[in-house]
This record gives structure tokens, sequence and C-alpha cells, in this order.
């Protein structure tokens, strides 16, 4: 059997705001996803996200320089509030993004509908992991491309691929939540605000720190402890999946997973083998100087692996949550 | 008051023969219709219960029930799949899908649509009963105003609405396993070690307060819902089907109240005080209608 050819994939990067997305195109991203303002996509954090104007100006700026434009509209419409979600696609059909990210079927529904031209990417907030489940949304919605769930090996990649019309983009760096994708209300259980239907995880809003008599420092969220570290320890950001607690078997674990970021700078090759055509970056919500290192370097990664070469990406390192990395899922089934 | 109590699918990992006997139970003394079953969580389990499944479905038949498989929540692997595709084969028998891929295998037949689906809106509401659902379990974190606005809109396209009134609250499903991460196992390797739980495994705060619970894959809340003050509400936004799920005892006993307060037989106090007494000796809360922290308790 020949081993595969390998195909140079997209680059998606983040952008939280115009500067950001005017970061990553410089700094070589082949298409940049952002969201409006409001609770229209799941990183709805104060201070983030693009007015319609600003939507605009993206728009052209990226497409002047030959990158796309990816709006995420991926959370979910609760009942009587759906003309948010109606509005962001009409201005974003209307814009002339490159693609609208969508998770709510009924939303899926309504974009292939009123405006059929539209090309349609699956966000993982559909948690679309099987070819079935694929298969379904490209029959019904005609879905360009699929974002699949942080939950597969590279060798399950491989056999969707095989298997779904559609196109394939994979997370590739940073942060990797542990559980499936617009599936958690952990948060809503804690402070009221959905995930899936505000687009908000472990608000900023309702976490808070507290010193306890020994000085150590307790991470709240709501009114619960989600973790507690010694003096001068790193904290990673309290969100309940990264958290420790104690059961009957063990005390003070990291019961789903510890701070730790995704990155897999070294399965990249067996990925663009795997037919994966775009590699996606976490991180609306991160610095402009974190967008700039972290696209720079799979840049002139994605660059130097289809020349043959070996990239150099030790500095990524210095950049994952509690200078931790994973390659989560997609190397070994031992991670589940 | 308007309506019928159900029993939701058994979500957690029964020795075979408790899970055999419930449905026994249920079968032969419970006064309901509805009666969910089958596998939600982990397609590894499904081996361990499947031997029973015929007499089972048989019993509750005779007993005047209707059974209606519930589909895996979360679909990946080889034998997810295969689980999914073999149940949603079964011509005759009734589905719940609790996963689009179940939908693709469906091919537009009559079926329900499970609680893990993310009905969240009047659009995805329509487009399901275009396809075939005529009954549709909503998100437990729905609030009031988004049930009440989704009640009109099922009357209109001709869709039962139901909504789980009593039980642990699914909170969150992972690829990975939290039982076995807590014995040092993995999902592979798990030796089925959430048998040991019948009400899942407790995660506490460090400061002890009792927080989530571990179902396998699945995380839910520690607390119990009620929403017993709520259902003549839930009643007059057109919510047709109340789902109890089920727990280690007293599940018929709930069952049974809930029945008393739609058939007006019992008040809200002592409904309160027997729910207290029965099933999980744990806080209520129902913070998600009132769209409040889910953990949260009102009255």
């Amino acid at each position: 059997m020949t081993q595969e050819a390998m195909q140079k994939p997209e680059l998606v990067c983040p952008a939280g705001t115009p500067a950001g997305l005017r970061t990553a195109v410089d700094a070589g991203a082949d298409a940049v996803y952002c969201g409006f303002q409001g609770p229209t996509n799941a990183r709805n954090f104060p201070g983030l996200n693009f007015t319609v104007a600003e939507m605009e100006g993206a728009v052209a700026y990226a497409q002047e320089r030959d990158a796309k434009v990816l709006t995420a509209i991926n959370s979910f419409p609760t009942a009587g509030r759906t003309q948010i979600w109606k509005d962001a696609i009409d201005e974003a059909v209307r814009i002339g993004v490159d693609a609208i990210i969508i998770a709510d079927l009924g939303m899926a529904d309504y974009l292939h509908r009123t405006h059929p031209e539209q090309r349609i990417h699956l966000s993982v907030q559909a948690g679309a992991s099987s070819a079935e489940a694929i298969n379904y949304y490209c029959r019904e919605f005609d879905v360009k491309r699929v974002v699949l769930p942080r939950i597969l090996t590279v060798s399950e990649i491989k056999k969707i691929h095989d298997q779904i019309p559609c196109e394939i983009e994979t997370f590739v760096f940073g942060n990797i939540g542990m559980m499936a994708e617009g599936r958690c209300s952990l948060t809503n259980y804690v402070t009221g605000l959905s995930t899936n239907m505000d687009g908000v995880c472990s608000p900023a809003s309702d976490v808070h720190y507290e010193e306890d008599e020994n000085q150590n420092l307790q991470s709240k969220l709501g009114d619960f402890v989600i973790d507690c570290v010694a003096k001068g320890e790193n904290a990673g950001y309290p969100t309940i999946c990264k958290g420790r607690y104690n059961s009957d078997s063990k005390k003070s674990y990291y019961a789903f997973e510890e701070p730790i970021s995704l990155n897999l700078t070294g399965l990249l090759p067996e990925l663009m083998r795997a037919g994966v055509t775009a590699l996606k970056i976490e991180g609306r919500q991160r610095s402009r100087a974190y967008v700039k290192a972290v696209v720079s370097a799979y840049r002139q990664a994605v660059d130097a692996y289809m020349d043959g070469r070996d990239p150099d990406m030790d500095n990524l390192l210095a950049l994952t949550e509690g200078h931790k990395q994973t390659q989560g899922a997609f190397e070994t089934k031992k991670w589940r | 008051m308007t309506g019928e109590v159900t029993l939701g699918p058994v979500l957690f990992n029964w020795p075979v023969d408790m899970w055999r006997d419930f449905y026994f139970q249920i079968a032969d003394e419970a006064e309901i219709e509805r009666v969910y079953i089958g596998e939600v969580v982990c397609s590894k389990r499904t081996p361990l219960f499947e031997k029973h499944i015929d007499e089972v479905i048989t019993r509750l038949e005779r007993g005047g029930k209707r059974p209606v498989f519930s589909t895996l929540a979360e679909v990946s692997n080889a034998l997810d799949r295969l689980q999914v595709k073999r149940m949603t084969a079964k011509g005759e028998a009734a589905i719940e899908a609790n996963d689009v891929s179940a939908l693709w295998h469906l091919e537009e037949r009559p079926h329900d649509i499970g609680p893990y689906m993310n009905v969240y809106n009047e659009e995805s509401l329509r487009f399901f009963a275009s396809k075939g659902a005529q009954n549709i379990c909503l998100p437990p974190e729905m609030p009031a105003s988004g049930i009440a606005a989704l009640g009109q809109v099922a009357k209109d396209v001709d869709v039962a609405l139901e909504v789980q009134v009593y039980g642990r609250i699914p909170l969150a499903l992972s690829a990975r396993c939290y039982h076995a991460r807590a014995h040092g196992l993995t999902k592979d390797s798990c030796k089925f070690i959430c048998d040991r739980d019948d009400d899942g495994m407790v995660l506490h705060t460090l400061e002890e307060e009792p927080f989530l619970v571990v179902n396998g894959i699945q995380t839910m809340s520690y607390r119990c819902l009620n929403l017993v003050n709520e259902l003549e509400e839930l009643s007059g936004f057109g919510v047709n089907r109340f789902r109890v799920s089920p727990h280690a005892a007293g599940t018929l006993s709930v069952l049974e109240t809930f029945q008393a307060v739609l058939d007006q037989k019992t008040s809200l106090d002592e409904a309160n005080s027997r729910l207290e007494e029965c099933g999980l000796k744990v806080p209520f809360s129902n913070g998600f209608y009132h769209q409040k922290p889910g953990i949260e308790w009102r009255v």
C-alpha cells in the first residue's frame, strides 16, 4: 500500500477582535474565524467579538490578503429569541463572509433554506462524531465542512474522511474542553448562564479567588470551590472540567482533566495525510501576542512539512496552559 | 391536569439482575404506559443486559406498557455505531433518537427525539417534526420561557412535548470515562467499574460539599431535579409528558406521586414530603426551569 500524499491544509486561526484578526492574517492565517457580539456564538465574552461594521471591515481586510473569514454563529437560540440569530445569519451573508459556522439544527435549516448559496461549516458544537451524523448534516443542509469534536484518534479521523462527502477541520492547538461540545450544561448548573444558549463557559463574572488561612489560593466558580493551589503555584483558569475534587476512592484529584493544552504539533504530518483540510487553532479570547506567536509557529510548521523538513516547535510549550501539553484523544485510545 | 408520567431509561450500570427485576416490577406494578429502555450512556454496557431484553419487553407489553428504545447519546466508535444501527433497524420498535446518527438510520420513519438532541427553539422543533418526530423530550436546562414558547409550536405541528421532572440531571458527556479514571483505569480497560455506584459516583468539592455525580462518560447533578411544584404550569404550557428518571430506590413511589399530583389526588406539600422520603435522599433542585443556576431550589 502506498502512503497517502500530504495535502497542504488551510490554517484556521482565532480572532476575538478586529485587531486580533489583522494580527492573525499578517502572521500567515489562511482563514480566520470570529463571531458577532452577543449570545450568537460560543465565545460570548465581554470585550470580545465584532459589530456588524467591524465584521465588514474584517472581511475586506482578510479577503484583500487572500485570507478567508469564517463567522461562527454556533450557539443554540432559545425559543422566543431566535430572531437575534437569524439577523446575525442574514448580516453575515450580506457582508459576504466565506462561510458560516453553525451548530443548531434549526438555524442550519434556516440558513440553508434562506440562503442556499451560502457555504456552511458544521461547528464543533454540533458534536457530529460519526460518519452517519456528518452525512445527515451534509444531506439535509449541504454542509461543506465539519469541525470534528476533539474526541477522535487520527486513525478514526482517517476512517471518517473516507466515508463523508465534506471537508474535515480539526483542532490542533489550544484549550481542550473535556466535555463533548454542545452537550455540556455544567456552567449553567452553577452560574445560571448556559454554554449552549448564551455562549458562555465559566464566565469571569462568576470566578472568584480567595486565600484560605494557610495562604492557599482557592478558585471558585459561583459558590463552589473548583480548585485550590499552594502559594506561588500556577493556578489554571477555573472551569469545572479542569477542577480538583474528592471521590470515595481519590482525594483532591483532577476528576476530569488537569489544566492542560492541546498541542498536536507532533501529529501534524499524520493529520495532513489523513485528509484533514483545515487545522484549527483555539483561542479567540487570547491576546494578540499569543495569536501572533502560535499562528506564526504553525505557519512555519505546515510549510516546513510540505517542503519535507522538520519544523522547530519547542517554543510553543511556553504558550500552553500551566506549561503542560497533551495530544488528547488524537494519539491513542488510552486517553479515554 | 392533563398529561402522563413516563419512565426514562435507566442511566446507570446496575447489576443485571437488578436491572431485569426493576423492569419486571415496573411492568407488573407501575400505572404508566411509556417506558424508555436501552443503554444511553456507554455502549460497553449493552451486552451486560442484552440477554434479558426480550423477556423484559414481553413482560412490559403484557403489563400494558409501551416500550420505547432510547439510543446512545454519544456515538463515535465502531461499537457505538453498530448499536445505533441495530437498534434503529428494528422495524416495528418505537425509537427515541439521542444522536443525529440515529436519524440517519431512521430515514424519516416515525420516531421520538430524546433529551440529548438539543431542541432549544421553534425552528429545530419544526424541522424534527417535518422528519417524522412524534414526541420531543426537551434538554433539561430549558427555562420556563423557552418551554412555553415551544408548547404552542408543538401543538401547531402535532408533536408531543416531554420534560424531565425528577431524578439526577444529565449535565455533560465526554469521550473519557471518569469512573475508570477515578480508579486508575481507562475506558477500554474499565473492568465495568461503574457498576459499583447504583446512582453514580459522588464528587465532592475540596470543602467536602457534595457537588456532581459521575456515571461513566456522563456527568450528572448531585442534587435531584424535582419539578412537582411546576407540573401545573408545564401542563398549561402544553407539555404532554413528564419524565421520571429512575434511581436505585423508590422509583415506583416517585411515579405514583407525580401521577397523584396530575390527578389532583394529593396536595403539593404531601407530594413533596413523599418525594423526600422515597428515592434519592439528597436535596432537590429546580433552578434551570426558573432560569437560575440549575443547582438551586426555589419554592
